[in-house]
């Protein structure tokens, strides 16, 4: 139909048809428009005005007896001393030792594991993919249970650690931070005083440099077994999208395995390196069933997320100005960090030349390729863990 | 750990015989090292679902002296009894279903609609529109909690199964797979259609999606597994026991009065079971699942 003599007549009944596609277009689209504004959009700006009211959670927060009273539920969280805010100074402490532990630990291993399955003369490639892929796509209910059966004091965990000769940990119970342990060891018991002294957050500069706590590790292992197979097919699409040219290159000139990784491969890998990092740190903010279904903030509140916190705040303590609060945070934080990550891993002036040496297309403009590979990282991660805790990836 | 490759990679142009070009031998020692390497890398992510499945075969006393066996002293099926005479878990489990099976067939058909107009029909504000599909993108689930509760609490909707599934038929990103998948097929066949006379829904309908089997798929696969395993949308949706799903009933086990007693083989038999239709899904689709990225989703 797209021949000469076809278009002419056809002119006039395809403006008709142009028509009816936008009302078509409209009518298309409406369902998921309706849906994402009513239990998307909408919720935003109202918890947005729920974080600077006094709603108690009766009636509508729109009633004529809730008053707007400003800053006061961030102001709760940010300072002022009391409980409230000590519980989110800790709930931060927590969530960035997890996530210091754990988004670096689930890229070097999905990157690991990546490469290994990749390799063309392995055999049984599929079963190896399937078996490091399988714990992503289980539910994070189930796995939490599991989790905290296997390293129940007397559990598998603890048996195998006895079997070498280690006595472990009370993990679930064990309140104490890594580092602090780790201090102990050399007889630092107690923090110098600059620093038991001062505080932020309602939490001393000590308490921040704990470590995560015993249990929280129960939790970092646990995710990173989740996680790390759906990152793991990221690298993988990733290499295999890789020419071998440059590879083949390297090795004529005689470059190493570990040469070639580190020289040739890595750089290839950074729009890849740079989205699960991105995931990583949003997946890794959020964690919220993990702690609901297996510690509930125990040990002494050492596994408290801010997820969880605002959880807790709104469905528990009806303070639901501040579980709004909280989650604006977070919001807040996430973005934050996100940023930043750009901004730290920022392409450094790569000329047009090296992008195409570098197996980009040469259409792209290197930017939209970037930006594209993302999205389409980010849908098929389903936004990854707690979105829909779907770590399915297509 | 890319060292243990070297030998078999490097030895390669050696290696290589007339007949087949990329034929290289399997077997030399860093081959065989990564082989190692690779096997007790499974063990390790395998291993806990076998001490799960054991587990619940187990009796609570053997659950607690012999956590790491695999075969269980004395078999029990006490566990499996429990849950499904004495608990709850059917009901869970017909929840979860119904659910699941709602937000899928929902998904599929809106993000498929929203995915070909987005792609395929010229109106106005289409551009507007697919920016804001990217940006809800970005909207950190575990943020909208509160916000959600909120939403459908004003609605009316909240102890409801319309209140469990409506809100989860929100899915910007497999709107954003279905565009992608629909931008990437030729135009002719629809044109063809079209000119033939068929309204843009007749198209859609009999020519479009059943081409489009390859990304729906896709969606399914991704909306099974992500109402199947969510949790955090039916703790702020619902509070009836009425309404528990798998995930929500499997948590109280965990956390709940039964939890103090630390009933493990009951926990982790539900646990399994929970797990059997993702993995059902997982194994019919494994290849296209770790295959990543290809057909469904344009690179």
């Amino acid at each position: 139909m797209t021949s000469a003599t076809a278009r002419v007549p056809v002119r006039r009944h395809m403006a008709g048809i142009r028509r009816g596609q936008a009302a078509s277009g409209y009518l298309f689209t409406a369902p998921a428009v309706i849906v994402l504004v009513v239990f998307l959009v909408i919720p935003i700006f109202m918890a947005l005005w729920v974080s600077f009211s006094d709603w108690g959670g009766r009636g509508s927060p729109f009633a004529s007896g809730v008053h707007f009273v400003g800053l006061k539920n961030y102001g709760a969280l940010t300072g002022g001393g009391g409980l409230a805010e000590q519980d989110f100074g800790t709930a931060l402490r927590n969530n960035l030792w997890f996530v210091i532990l754990v988004v670096p630990t689930q890229t070097v291993i999905a990157l690991l594991l990546a490469v290994l399955v990749n390799n063309r003369i392995l055999k049984g490639r599929g079963f190896f993919r399937t078996a490091f892929y399988f714990p992503s796509v289980t539910s994070s209910v189930a796995i939490t249970v599991l989790w905290y059966f296997l390293f129940n004091p007397t559990g598998a965990v603890n048996q195998l650690l006895g079997a070498v000769g280690l006595h472990g940990p009370n993990w679930p119970a064990d309140a104490s931070g890594v580092l602090h342990d780790l201090l102990s060891l050399v007889g630092l018991r107690t923090g110098p005083g600059f620093l038991v002294n001062g505080s932020f957050l309602g939490v001393t500069w000590w308490d921040w440099l704990s470590g995560p706590s015993v249990g929280m590790m129960i939790i970092i292992t646990m995710v990173v077994f989740t996680t790390s197979g759906t990152f793991m097919l990221l690298f993988i699409a990733a290499l295999q999208n890789l020419s071998q040219e440059v590879e083949e290159a390297a090795m004529v000139d005689g470059a190493t395995a570990w040469q070639r990784f580190r020289l040739v491969t890595l750089p290839q890998l950074r729009t890849t390196l740079f989205t699960v990092l991105t995931l990583g740190l949003i997946g890794t903010w959020q964690v919220f069933d993990q702690v609901f279904v297996g510690s509930q903030g125990d040990p002494g509140k050492t596994t408290l997320t801010p997820a969880y916190l605002s959880y807790v705040a709104g469905f528990q303590n009806q303070d639901w100005g501040q579980a709004a609060a909280i989650a604006f945070i977070l919001f807040a934080i996430i973005v934050f960090f996100t940023l930043v990550q750009r901004w730290v891993l920022r392409e450094r002036g790569v000329s047009r030349r090296r992008m195409r040496r570098n197996g980009f297309d040469r259409n792209d403009s290197g930017e939209y390729a970037a930006a594209d590979r993302l999205l389409t990282a980010a849908a098929v991660a389903g936004a990854v863990q707690n979105r829909d805790s779907s770590g399915g990836s297509l | 750990m890319t060292t243990t490759t070297a030998p078999a990679r490097t030895a390669a142009p050696a290696t290589t015989t007339g007949a087949g070009r990329r034929r290289r031998r399997p077997f030399r020692l860093g081959g065989a090292l990564l082989y190692v390497v690779l096997i007790v890398i499974a063990v390790i992510y395998i291993f806990p679902f076998l001490i799960d499945i054991s587990t619940s075969f187990k009796t609570e006393t053997d659950a607690t002296n012999d956590p790491l066996g695999l075969l269980p002293p004395t078999w029990s099926v006490a566990a499996y009894t429990y849950l499904f005479a004495n608990s709850d878990f059917p009901i869970w489990f017909v929840n979860s279903a119904v659910v699941t099976v709602a937000v899928t067939t929902g998904r599929t058909l809106f993000d498929s609609a929203a995915g070909y107009a987005l792609a395929r029909l010229r109106f106005g504000g289409r551009n507007a529109l697919y920016a804001g599909f990217i940006a809800v993108m970005a909207v950190p689930g575990v943020v909208l909690l509160i916000p959600k509760f909120l939403v459908i609490n004003q609605l009316g909707m909240f102890d409801s199964y319309s209140g469990m599934i409506v809100p989860l038929f929100a899915d910007a990103a497999g709107v954003f797979i279905m565009k992608n998948f629909f931008e990437s097929i030729p135009v002719a066949v629809e044109e063809a259609a079209r000119i033939d006379g068929a309204g843009t829904l007749r198209t859609f309908w009999s020519v479009i999606l059943p081409m489009a089997r390859p990304a729906l798929v896709t969606i399914v696969i991704l909306s099974f597994q992500g109402s199947w395993n969510e949790l955090a949308h039916f703790i702020v949706s619902t509070s009836s026991p009425d309404l528990y799903t798998l995930t929500k009933g499997v948590a109280t086990l965990s956390s709940g009065a039964i939890g103090s007693a630390k009933r493990y083989p009951v926990q982790l038999g539900a646990a399994a079971i929970m797990t059997i239709p993702v993995a059902i899904l997982f194994i019919a689709f494994q290849r296209r699942i770790t295959n990543t990225a290809s057909g469904a989703v344009k690179e």
